[in-house]
């Protein structure tokens, strides 16, 4: 009875302990100057299948700028940070092929966590076809065989895992030459997409001084960088993307 | 080169054989422009399936072009052995019955000893039965007169390492191999409309017409010595300016330079790494989405160069052919001229409407009849240049000057030597 009580304290305290010393990073990417207009993806409207499946007009989603011109689909993450692979239990990333579209278009995973590419699609679209573009030497190798592999319509979710970091991979539809996403491998569990608004909150970060960096694909494919010192309580990092 | 006699059938077949082709790199420029090559991973089946009964139901978004090119393609490769068969006479039946039969062989090599090859086994044993079953033809057809029979196997060969070509480029994920592709469907189609020009009756007259004249001015063969000359290096340079284009497509990165006839406002474009930056940051592009390079857009730009010299030189052609020699060289190299101001407005209607499908497959046509227009042109002038600059008796040589044979400029290829009066 006192072995379990005092295993039981000890469980809860190092949860404590964990919780008082992860923090949360939260910041807004904003985009300076102004981007140039998106346009209609016409093949995809005149396509006689895919085009029936949207009712207005479909255009690019190059700079989704929202509220106080906050930027969507910005990758922020911490740098130099060394960490394990994720493990096989992470919970994995989905990528969705929906109306002939990648949804979403923008995702980050962990080194080692694992990307299920789905196809959503009906019946009417028999197939598309996953095109991975990797640029790292050990994902290129792992994925040699795989680089482009057909799912046909109501086939078995693709699963994809990739060792090396790497900032926008593009997955593209050869079916579908309109289709893309853009994956970036983070080496690090420290990473956020930014929503609608340009917001991000990166989670349980340990206390320290770390390197941040925001990229996004189109405004700044290389990144921001500057230094946060994350505090128990947390920290603020605020980007500002300019568009020359 | 012996004269040739004119089979009209066979001309015929030659010409359909040159037009599927024409059709060919239509369908090759529509693949690129819709940025379907890849559209099906595998080769030579298509998604698993035997590439002839691949379902129409599957025929959607890029897989119709790809798919289609594939067929079409398969379709010139039976014209091409068919008329080899044809050019080569009954002596052919012996040299396809053992490229047939070693390709049959082969191709159940591949079939039983490599598992995962067996589509490409059974392409080839496929293949092989066709050019056997073309050395099987019973017609005891005398050979077409020489050059013919030797253009008919160079194209035979290319046609089969040009399918192979294809293939690889597929399955190597190769965009280098695709620029070779694009080019050799080039040169393959110069080698199918010399051989239907060569089969026509205008050539079989053209040949059989004696002189008109055998002496002309000095000028005068100075002056068509020069047009050879410019014709020549003008074809080449259309033949250059092609590889450019292909490369250009290849890259898969749409539109390096999306204003004319400015380049991004200015004569010559900055390509720094800041202005590079800003390019790529407004970039807005639906299907080919890489961000340009600096070679990217330079390539452009000697695209463009060479397309004004290039306009340049065959309107000095066509100027000099209709002021002095106003035979067939005159009237051919007028269509070549419009033919090169036809393909000047497509390249800037290109630029102009951000690459559009059919314009830029429209561009890759025209660039196809230009250098066939040229090469021909090339041909005649070199194999019938006094009948083709057609030169008439009042321009026989004044008593002042020596004797010259304007045909003898075949011969020397040389301006301002004087080749030995016969």
């Amino acid at each position: 009875m006192k072995l379990s009580f005092a295993l039981l304290t000890a469980i809860g305290l190092s949860g404590f302990v964990q919780f008082t010393h992860a923090a949360d990073i939260t910041g807004t990417v904003t985009l300076s100057g102004t981007p140039p207009a998106e346009i209609e993806i016409k093949p995809l409207e005149n396509d006689p299948v895919c085009g029936k499946m949207h009712s207005g007009k479909v255009t690019t989603e190059f700079y989704v700028v929202g509220a106080n011109k906050g930027l969507a689909d910005a990758i922020v993450m911490l740098k130099g940070v060394k960490a394990a692979p994720a493990s096989a239990s992470a919970a994995p990333v989905v990528l969705d092929q929906k109306g002939c579209l990648y949804v979403p278009q923008i995702v980050a995973i962990q080194t080692g966590q694992k990307l299920v590419v789905k196809n959503s699609d009906p019946s009417t679209v028999p197939m598309h076809n996953v095109h991975i573009n990797p640029k790292a030497g050990a994902n290129l190798s792992e994925y040699s065989t795989k680089i482009s592999q057909p799912q046909m319509s109501g086939a078995a979710d693709l699963d994809y895992s990739f060792s090396a970091p790497e900032n926008f991979m593009k997955f593209q539809c050869d079916v579908h030459p309109w289709m893309f996403a853009w994956v970036t491998v983070v080496d690090n569990p420290y990473f956020a997409v930014t929503d609608k608004d340009g917001k991000f909150t990166i989670k349980n970060v340990p206390p320290g001084k770390y390197k941040i960096v925001a990229l996004h694909r189109k405004a700044s494919p290389d990144g921001v960088e500057k230094d946060v010192d994350v505090k128990d309580s947390g920290a603020t990092a605020d980007f500002t993307l300019e568009i020359k | 080169m012996t004269q040739p006699s004119h089979n009209r059938w066979l001309h015929r077949f030659a010409v359909l054989t040159a037009l599927a082709t024409l059709a060919l790199i239509g369908i090759g420029g529509l693949v690129t422009s819709h940025e379907a090559g890849m559209s099906v991973p595998d080769w030579p089946n298509s998604y698993g399936y035997n590439m002839f009964l691949f379902p129409p139901s599957k025929w959607v978004g890029g897989i119709l072009y790809e798919h289609t090119h594939r067929l079409w393609a398969s379709m010139v490769g039976l014209l091409v052995i068919a008329l080899t068969r044809w050019l080569g006479g009954r002596a052919s039946r012996k040299p396809l019955a053992i490229v047939g039969l070693v390709e049959v062989l082969a191709g159940l090599v591949i079939f039983a000893v490599l598992p995962h090859e067996k589509a490409t086994g059974g392409f080839l044993t496929g293949i092989g039965g066709m050019v056997l079953l073309a050395a099987l033809v019973w017609f005891r057809n005398e050979a077409a007169p020489s050059p013919l029979p030797q253009l008919g196997w160079l194209t035979f060969f290319i046609v089969q390492f040009q399918g192979l070509l294809g293939g690889l480029r597929v399955v190597l994920f190769k965009d280098q191999i695709g620029i070779f592709h694009a080019t050799l469907a080039q040169i393959f189609f110069v080698l199918t409309c010399l051989i239907a020009l060569m089969a026509s009756a205008w050539w079989s007259r053209m040949a059989n017409t004696p002189h008109a004249t055998r002496h002309t001015q000095p000028s005068l063969l100075s002056s068509f010595s020069n047009l050879q000359k410019v014709i020549f290096a003008t074809t080449a340079l259309i033949l250059f300016q092609l590889i450019l284009g292909a490369t250009m497509r290849h890259q898969h990165a749409g539109l390096s330079i999306r204003d004319f006839p400015l380049a991004y406002g200015r004569l010559w474009p900055a390509t720094d790494p800041a202005s590079l930056a800003h390019y790529n940051a407004h970039r807005i592009e639906i299907t080919a989405i890489k961000p340009v390079t600096a070679f990217q857009i330079q390539l452009q730009m000697v695209h463009r160069i060479v397309a004004m010299l290039i306009l340049l030189a065959v309107g000095w052609c066509a100027l000099k052919a209709w002021r002095k020699f106003p035979g067939p060289l005159a009237k051919i190299s007028a269509f070549w001229f419009c033919l090169i101001l036809c393909q000047a407005t497509l390249g800037a209607a290109t630029v102009l409407t951000d690459k559009a499908a059919d314009i830029a497959t429209l561009h890759v046509l025209v660039g196809a009849l230009s250098l066939a227009t040229g090469a021909a042109l090339s041909i005649i002038a070199l194999r019938f240049p006094q009948r083709a600059a057609g030169v008439s008796p009042a321009e026989a040589v004044s008593k002042r000057q020596p004797a010259m044979d304007l045909d003898g400029v075949a011969d020397m290829g040389t301006a301002g030597k004087m080749p030995s009066a016969r």
